[in-house]
């Protein structure tokens, strides 16, 4: 017993440092932004009221309170712009997460099957684009899709266009830009789960007469769903939020809700309506965030 | 239990239909290459419906490849492999009659026992009602009733294996490969695993295709058994002639334990062979094959043929074959139970073995270490193999 307890102390301590951490660099700061999100705009410093103020006494905090209000949350989802701007970045999400597993499956999967030297390499060549900035990665781009950009030149030369296409501020580039820069966080989950799949289980799937499309579909894929899982959370979390490519490469047009958030911000100073949006985004994102931790669990409990 | 067993209904596996003198299985000239390595190198074999074969070597000696490219997953680059008469050589795992049974069992992890077992059943385009049928059939087989519900993880090592060999079974396959299927139990589990392979095949009238790299497990198993070291098939017998007669010294000395004495023919009279050895002395053999042409010979002798007598006493020349006495002093006595394994120093210069078995219990009749002995054997228990 005693020895337990004492081997059990550290081993606790570790268990309640990640909740520790989520405490204060998570949930102090949402509590920021919720108590934002239900304020209003004000022309002052902070912008926006009520303020609390400890100092003030009781009766001052249960006025700031009784000010709070939800009139923020319902502009959102009443206001066409702020729907069409989540409607678009869960659209482009969805569709961009598609496109980076059907590529990034591929990928993983050959890497996996190369032989272990080999795979290092891959691994490196994977990682490598992370050495440069990101930003600069994506100015690079809008480079090379410019109007005398290289693609233009590239494709002028070969007469392949007989005048330059327009690349640049299209949805495609921006889906490329996406797909680019997200391509090893797809790729990297499902590696790991590929590399550590026994290939005799492949070799066995064949030997019992099934045809090589039938053994992907019925052993491969289903034995990396974990992989799949984590690759598709990896990538649709942050590009529904995502701001700097679709800034950067799509038309302005129609915005994603990071943009939208960011002119909130920056732009109108509406703090109490940016503070919402992100809440909203914030409960959007919980949902397959939870399926996935459900799916997994279930996995766990049937093992 | 025996009763409940014998009452489950298995038909036979499909048979091809043979010629009375075709073999099911011929393999002509297979020669496999891993870049610059050789790992298969022309190895022809045929192998009988019914049979129960084993494939032994070392690891590395090429077994696993020939195995791997009866199953499809190697092809030879050279050589023919007929099944039945047909040429399967570059056919695709998918598409050959023939199933495995891995080392590391492959059982689909994220798949019941029951679907485990349905898998290639159901990859056959077989009826559900069949299949719930066959696979009722194959649990019984292996006794996992009630396990059908589990997930592979789910179950010991001993079940796993189980559930390996019914899903292997399932499809009835002319051929069943077995790659090392015992290699992860422990040793009281794999005995009894080897009796039941055995009475499996023999009822299931099935042909059975096993690799190994223990020597004892193809022998107490297999029918017949063909010996590889570095990609060539050396020897394919009996496992009694492969013990009794082996081939060559390396067959000899990787099949159980041999005593091996080198030396110089001096004279065979078409009967009687004596061989005058740099470590015991000249020896007599009665060896009818012998490789007369050979000046250089080994004898060689099983442990287990040396008696040891107490000095003057023992090999009654008179009669029956001509006996080898061989005197010298006991080095070593390592006690194993059953039997104990004497270490003799002769005085020719050399050392032999000598396994007695231990028939009773009492120790008197036993040796020591230091006693002067005489190690004897017949001129027929010994075998002569080229150097």
């Amino acid at each position: 017993m005693s020895a337990r307890r004492i081997f059990a102390r550290p081993a606790r301590f570790a268990a309640i440092a990640p909740y520790l951490w989520m405490a204060l660099f998570f949930l102090v700061p949402f509590g920021f932004v919720l108590k934002i999100s239900l304020s209003q705009t004000a022309i002052a410093q902070p912008p926006y009221e009520p303020v609390f103020d400890l100092t003030a006494g009781w009766a001052a905090i249960k006025a700031a309170f009784g000010a709070l209000s939800i009139d923020n949350f319902k502009l959102l989802v009443s206001d066409d712009l702020y729907v069409f701007a989540y409607v678009r970045s869960l659209t482009v999400a969805i569709t961009a997460t598609a496109i980076l597993l059907v590529i990034g499956y591929p990928i993983a999967y050959g890497m996996a099957r190369l032989p272990t030297r080999w795979q290092a390499v891959a691994m490196v060549l994977v990682i490598v684009p992370f050495w440069t900035s990101f930003l600069i990665r994506i100015y690079a781009w809008i480079n090379i899709l410019q109007h005398d950009g290289l693609l233009n030149k590239i494709l002028l030369a070969l007469h392949l266009v007989s005048q330059p296409v327009v690349w640049l501020s299209t949805d495609s580039a921006m889906y490329l830009g996406i797909v680019y820069s997200y391509l090893p966080f797809m790729i990297l989950p499902l590696y790991a789960t590929l590399a550590k799949m026994e290939p005799a289980l492949e070799e066995a799937a064949a030997d019992l007469g099934a045809p090589p499309g039938a053994v992907f579909w019925l052993v491969t894929f289903p034995l990396s769903l974990p992989g799949v899982g984590a690759g598709v959370l990896l990538c649709f979390i942050p590009i529904v939020g995502e701001f700097v490519i679709p800034d950067l490469l799509a038309g302005s047009n129609s915005l994603m809700i990071g943009q939208t958030l960011w002119l909130e911000f920056f732009t109108n100073k509406d703090w109490p309506v940016a503070s919402a949006a992100a809440i909203i985004l914030l409960v959007v994102l919980l949902a397959p965030l939870l399926l996935y931790e459900r799916v997994q669990r279930r996995q766990l409990e049937e093992r | 239990m025996a009763d409940e067993r014998e009452g489950i209904k298995v038909a036979a596996a499909a048979k091809p239909h043979l010629a009375a003198d075709q073999p099911l299985l011929r393999i002509d000239g297979a020669v496999k290459d891993f870049g610059a390595f050789r790992a298969v190198d022309g190895v022809s074999l045929d192998i009988g419906a019914g049979e129960f074969f084993a494939l032994l070597g070392p690891s590395g000696c090429g077994k696993t490849t020939l195995l791997r490219m009866l199953a499809g997953f190697e092809a030879p680059d050279q050589g023919r492999i007929l099944l039945g008469g047909n040429d399967i050589a570059q056919a695709l795992p998918h598409e050959r009659p023939i199933n495995m049974m891995f080392q590391s069992y492959a059982l689909f992890p994220h798949l019941s026992v029951r679907d485990n077992i349905a898998f290639g059943l159901r990859r056959a385009g077989m009826a559900r009602g069949d299949i719930a049928a066959r696979v009722a059939e194959m649990v019984a087989l292996v006794k996992l009733e009630g396990m059908e519900k589990r997930k592979p993880d789910q179950l010991s090592g001993g079940q796993r294996q189980r559930v390996a060999l019914a899903r292997a079974l399932a499809r009835r396959p002319q051929l069943l490969l077995l790659d090392e299927p015992l290699a992860a139990l422990d040793k009281k589990l794999r005995e009894s695993t080897q009796a039941e392979l055995m009475e499996l095949q023999r009822r299931l009238g099935m042909t059975f295709i096993i690799v190994t790299h223990d020597q004892e497990e193809a022998m107490t198993m297999a029918t017949r058994i063909g010996v590889m070291d570095a990609g060539k098939l050396v020897q394919v017998a009996t496992p009694r002639q492969l013990y009794e007669a082996p081939r060559s010294r390396w067959i000899a000395q990787f099949v159980g334990d041999i005593n091996l004495f080198e030396g110089e023919l001096q004279s065979y009279d078409g009967h009687r062979l004596t061989i005058v050895t740099r470590d015991a002395g000249p020896l007599v053999v009665v060896e009818p094959r012998v490789p007369v042409g050979k000046a250089k010979l080994s004898v060689a002798i099983r442990p287990e043929k040396v008696k040891l007598s107490r000095r003057e006493s023992g090999g009654h020349a008179d009669q029956g074959p001509a006996i080898n006495r061989l005197e010298g002093t006991v080095s070593d006595v390592c006690y194993l139970g059953g039997s104990t394994t004497y270490t003799v120093k002769l005085d020719a210069g050399g050392t032999v073995q000598s396994a007695i078995a231990n028939t009773v219990r009492r120790d008197a009749d036993a040796y020591g270490v230091n006693q002067r002995v005489v190690a004897w054997f017949t001129s027929n228990d010994c075998v002569v193999l080229e150097q």
